[in-house]
Formats: structure tokens, C-alpha cells, sequence
């Protein structure tokens, strides 16, 4: 009991840590760079080259990879562990080597024609069912595909509705019906991804399928023979080949007794205009006026007697033209009388 | 293509999935590679070849056939088996006069060299010629670089990254201790790279953490470093974007203090402290015999300020 004195117990303490961390423990110059996320690490020091040379190079170069390998093992025994399925496992952190990408980052795609409607009305997608009971066969069945619930195609009778036509063929109408609906969903998804990629698609019945009406093929060509710069004026005909004259723009008018509530207040606002002392200005066109007059005033102060003239001769002509123009609208702007 | 553009649908379930996995992703899974064998190749280099082929095992494919490319003269060829077999790291290896055992590491971005880096072969000892035990396929490496090269010497800084990008396996959240097999040893030492590769055998020290005893296996080169071709700054920078969603959102008004515990801030209006609804104590509350001595007293003081 003597012997055993209490400055020899914490020695021996003392070595048997220190045995016990000699074996993990290795001595470096400069620490080295860890990146438990990818399980790397940077070794920076400088490699004795004469070692190298001088002893077996395999068992330096061992040596080394057994250091480095120990004090990796050491960082990443640091990590917090836990257990998953009786097997110790340690959590990695984030890599924190960058390393580059396979390929770009996905671009959101645009929303399609149907979706920009469905956000500015704000119309939710509402979740369905992914069975839907049908009353004929008395059970759960899916709401599209194969053995569906309402089946269309299915049907061996067809009633003629009332107003049709008897000698019609109805299945033939239905489908018909059917593929009208899948082009139009086809071209509508064609159209989506033409929009989203920004490339331009030619109008209706000028981008050229299988198989042209002669409507459509008369539209291509008429297209065709204004697209021209004088706008097809100097285009000869073909010989049996008609001009047609309906082109141009189509004035519409009202029928000649249609709503007479709205024919009224059309009439009264109009009178209202006529009557009003302000005339009704047109911003776009005063200012574009405007700045058509300051160029022509730069440009003629350069020229100086020529300009004078020139300036004064304009003016008046503007004077006598100024107020208020036909039908009370105000085509010319008051603030022009100003200037003299 | 038009595939790619969504013109042409995809006709079964099966290839809308296989076209999904190669659309570009947000967060992007393992790199997978190709090992090419070029116009002429030696025994060296092919017994490389389908050694790195091993070690890489699932995700690469080896094309074992002679290929009359080259590399540094145009890259159109290994372009277009990236594209289709939708990799993005390769290993070309040839062999002739000029440049004996020569191996290609390189790696593309959106289906462009993006950087490549030509090492010649010294010495090469097989996986075949190490009798040992190999670790399983799939087995994440530990990576060690070692050698000063590696941090100053800028073309060293970038084939370390390559060759991180190359061997570093699956990324992964967690690892098994005891699954740490395989370790591979880059050093760099006056323009050559020595590339070894170990198993490592956990032994019994004291304490909690093993200690680390290595073992000689599986492929060791000793390359010389030859031709090189990096991508510019800008293109590599281009390659690092990360897009957004990937950045996690900060979250305003929680800070951590010095402790490491976490604090947040809450933006409250100014209350009045004499309106404040607290817990109503029933004994605080006054009594009528108070109220009118309190009463009485105000009053008294009243006329006494009169007066």
C-alpha cells in the first residue's frame, strides 16, 4: 500500500493514454486538408526527395499512405455516428471540394397557353379520383385507358338524336369527332413547345401538310403574291387567274335596326363631344407632332435664311388650320397656336 | 433532336423513363465514364484500361475496340459517344512511337471537353499480378493527395480536381465505418504522379478510433504528366453554376451566439404595459373595505388642497 503513492498512480495514468493515442498519432509539419464529405484529404508537405530515392520507394510511398490514411480515418471518427439497421454509421457533411457539372441546370419551362389562363383566373388543379364507379357494370373502375368506366367506343346503339340527320352515320360521327379532338390536342402541344422555344410558326394553312384543301392552298397563294415589298401591286396575274377584290381591310357596320338603347348613348356621347369646348387630345399623335416639329427646327436653324423663311411660312399655315378640326374630335392640338 | 425538343413523345413508359434520367437535373447524380481504347494500344494499356474499368465498376463502360480518334486533334469523335452513352468522364488510351502508354483522363460538360489531361504510363503493376483480396465493387475510395505540386503548380491544382471528380464514387450522406476498404494515393513529385491504391485494415489501437494498417492492392501507376488541354475561366465557371434551388434558403432573424445556441428575433408592436392581460391573482385583487379607505383618503387630501 506504502509503495503506491499518489504521484505514481497518475503517472502511470499518463502512459497508458499516451500508449494508447501512439497508435493513432502522427506528427506532421503542416495539418492537412480535410473533406470528409468526399472522404478526401490534401497532404501539403514537402516530400523528402532523397528519401524517396534512397530507401525502397514502394515502402515510402507506403509509409506515407498509411500516415495520411490515419489522420484522414481520425477526422472522420470525429463525425457523429448512429446506428442504422445494427450497422455503425457516420454522417457525412457537404462536400466542400467544387467539383463541375455534368450539364446545365434545368431551365424552367414556360407555362403553356392553358396554364397562363388557368393563373390569371386562378384556377386550381383540383385532385381525382384515381377510380371512378360505373353503373352499367356495377363496379370501381378507372377513369381513362383500358377498361374504363365510360367507355364511348363500347357502345353497339346509338340513338339519332332529333334534329339530326337520319341517313348520318353516327358511329362514323363520333369518330370523326374523336380524331378532330386528338389533332387539335396534338397541334395545340405542338404549339406549346413552338412557344416555349420562341420559334416562329407560319399562320394557319400556310405551314404545308399532307394534305391541302383548296381553300387553304388558295390562302397560301394569295399570301404568297402580297409578300413582296411593294405588297404584291406589281405582281401580273396568271392567265385564266382572277384579282380578288375583297382584300383590304372590311368596314363594319351596325345593322340598321339592332339595339336601339346602345344606338342612343352612341348618338348622345357623340353630341357631347361635338359640344365640349376642350378638344379631345390625342397624346401619341401631339407629341409625336411635337417632336417632328423640334427636328425639322434643329435641322432648319443650321440653314439660316432659308430657315427663317421657311419657318415663318409654315407658321401661318398652321394658324389658319389650328382649333378645332371637323367633327369636334380636335385632330390639331391647341398648344400649336401657342408657338406664334 | 427532336426527341430531346418533346416534338416526338416518347411511345412507352419504359423510354419516357430512360429519357427522363438523362434530362439535366438539379442536384445530379454519380458521373458516369467511358474508357476508350484508341488506334493502337499496347498490353500495358489495355490491362489499364480494364483495371480502371474494375475499380469504376458500375457506372462506366468500357469500349473495347480500336477507335482511330484523337483526342487533342478532334474531340467531335469522343463527343459523340458521350452523347449517346451519356457520359461525362472518360479515359482514352493509346499507344504509339512518340507517346508510349499513353492514357487521356478527361471530362465534358453538357457534352464538351471540358478538360483533359494526357499522363504517360512508366510503370504499371496490375491488379492481376497483386495476390490480395480486393474490396467489392462500389466501394467508396478514401483520396489522398500528397505533394505541395498539388496546391502551387496551377495545372496540378486542376488535374487534382479531375481526378477527384473521377475516383470520388457516389455521393453519399453517410458512410460505414467499417466499410472503408479502399484507399487511392496521388503524390506528385517533380512532374510525375504516383498513383497507388491500398486496402486498409482496421486494427485495434486503445482508443475508439482503429489504427490504420495499409495493404498493397489493386492497380498502382507511375505517370509522367504530358499534354493538357483546360477549359478557359469562364467556361469552368459556367460548369460550377448551381441553380437555385439547390442554395438551402437562410432563414432571416436566427443567429447563433457565441455558445452555439441558436436565437431568434421576433418584431413585436409596442404594447401598453398598463393594459397587459396577465394571470388574474384573486388574493391581489382589492377589497370594498380597502376601496373605501382609499376613497376617504382621497377625499380627505381633497379639501385639505383647497384650503
Amino acid at each position: 500500500m506504502a509503495s503506491c503513492s499518489f504521484e505514481d498512480v497518475l503517472a502511470k495514468a499518463e502512459r497508458d493514454e499516451a500508449e494508447k493515442l501512439k497508435g493513432i498519432t502522427v506528427s506532421k509539419e503542416l495539418d492537412l486538408e480535410f473533406d470528409p464529405g468526399n472522404l478526401l484529404a490534401f497532404d501539403k508537405n514537402r516530400i523528402d526527395t532523397r528519401e524517396f530515392k534512397d530507401c525502397k520507394r514502394e515502402d515510402f510511398l507506403r509509409s506515407l499512405a498509411r500516415d495520411n490514411t490515419q489522420l484522414l480515418v481520425n477526422e472522420i471518427w470525429k463525425l457523429p455516428t448512429e446506428r442504422v439497421e445494427e450497422v455503425l454509421v457516420a454522417k457525412l457533411p457537404d462536400p466542400t471540394t467544387l467539383l463541375p457539372r455534368e450539364k446545365p441546370a434545368p431551365k424552367p419551362k414556360p407555362p403553356t397557353k392553358w396554364e397562363q389562363f388557368a393563373k390569371l383566373k386562378g384556377i386550381q388543379k383540383k385532385k381525382k379520383t384515381n377510380l371512378v364507379w360505373d353503373e352499367v357494370h356495377k363496379e370501381w373502375r378507372r377513369r381513362w385507358g383500358y377498361k374504363r368506366a365510360k367507355d364511348d367506343t363500347k357502345e353497339w346503339l346509338i340513338e339519332v338524336p332529333e334534329n339530326a340527320d337520319p341517313s348520318e352515320h353516327q358511329f362514323n360521327k363520333r369518330n370523326k369527332a374523336k380524331k378532330e379532338r386528338v389533332a387539335r390536342n396534338e397541334y395545340n402541344r405542338l404549339k406549346n413547345i413552338a412557344r416555349a422555344q420562341k420559334i416562329k410558326v407560319p399562320g394557319m394553312g400556310l405551314a404545308p401538310t399532307p394534305r391541302q384543301s383548296k381553300a387553304e392552298l388558295a390562302q397560301a397563294v394569295n399570301v404568297a403574291k402580297i409578300s413582296t415589298a411593294s405588297v404584291g401591286k406589281f405582281q401580273d396575274n396568271l392567265p385564266k387567274e382572277k384579282t380578288p377584290k375583297n382584300t383590304g381591310k372590311k368596314r363594319k357596320f351596325q345593322p340598321l335596326i339592332g339595339d336601339f338603347s346602345s344606338e342612343k348613348q352612341k348618338q348622345l356621347d357623340l353630341l357631347k363631344v361635338m359640344d365640349s369646348k376642350k378638344p379631345r387630345l390625342d397624346v401619341t399623335k401631339a407629341v409625336n407632332k411635337q417632336m417632328r416639329e423640334e427636328d425639322m427646327e434643329s435641322r432648319h436653324k443650321n440653314k439660316k435664311d432659308f430657315g427663317k423663311k421657311g419657318r415663318r411660312g409654315k407658321m401661318s399655315g398652321k394658324g389658319k388650320a389650328g382649333g378645332k378640326g371637323p367633327k369636334g374630335k380636335g385632330r390639331k392640338p391647341q398648344m400649336k397656336q401657342g408657338k406664334r | 433532336s427532336k426527341l430531346l425538343k418533346g416534338i416526338v413523345k416518347a411511345k412507352t413508359r419504359r423510354s419516357k423513363r430512360f429519357l427522363q434520367s438523362r434530362e439535366p437535373k438539379l442536384t445530379e447524380g454519380q458521373k458516369s465514364s467511358m474508357i476508350i481504347r484508341g488506334g493502337n494500344s499496347s498490353e500495358t494499356v489495355s490491362q489499364a484500361l480494364k483495371d480502371v474499368y474494375a475499380l469504376k465498376k458500375p457506372n462506366a463502360v468500357l469500349y473495347k475496340r480500336k477507335n482511330m480518334v484523337r483526342p487533342f486533334d478532334d474531340s467531335t469523335a469522343l463527343e459523340f459517344f458521350s452523347k449517346k452513352s451519356d457520359c461525362s468522364l472518360f479515359l482514352f488510351g493509346s499507344h504509339n512511337k512518340k507517346r508510349p502508354n499513353n492514357l487521356i483522363f478527361g471530362r465534358m460538360f453538357d457534352f464538351h471537353v471540358l478538360d483533359m489531361f494526357e499522363l504517360g504510363i512508366e510503370r504499371f503493376v496490375s491488379l492481376r499480378d497483386v495476390k490480395t483480396d480486393t474490396c467489392p465493387e462500389g466501394t467508396k475510395p478514401l483520396l489522398v493527395f500528397a505533394g505541395e505540386l498539388f496546391e502551387t503548380d496551377r495545372e496540378h491544382q486542376r488535374l487534382r480536381n479531375l481526378l477527384t471528380d473521377f475516383f470520388c464514387g457516389p455521393r453519399v450522406s453517410a458512410v460505414r465505418l467499417a466499410g472503408l476498404e479502399h484507399v487511392l494515393h496521388f503524390t506528385a513529385l517533380e512532374g510525375k504522379i504516383y498513383m497507388r491504391s491500398y486496402k486498409v485494415l482496421l486494427k485495434k489501437s486503445g482508443c475508439r478510433t482503429p489504427r490504420i494498417q495499409l495493404q498493397d492492392m489493386g492497380p498502382s501507376f507511375d505517370f509522367v504528366m504530358r499534354r493538357n488541354h483546360m477549359a478557359s475561366d469562364d467556361l469552368y465557371k459556367t460548369a460550377h453554376r448551381q441553380p437555385r434551388g439547390v442554395k438551402p434558403k437562410k432563414k432571416k432573424n436566427i443567429s447563433h451566439d457565441a455558445f452555439g445556441t441558436r436565437l431568434g428575433r421576433l418584431h413585436m408592436q409596442k404594447q401598453d404595459l398598463d393594459k397587459l392581460q396577465t394571470r388574474k391573482m384573486k388574493g391581489l385583487r382589492k377589497r370594498r373595505g380597502e376601496q373605501t379607505a382609499e376613497t376617504a383618503a382621497a377625499a380627505a387630501k381633497a379639501p385639505r388642497t383647497d384650503e
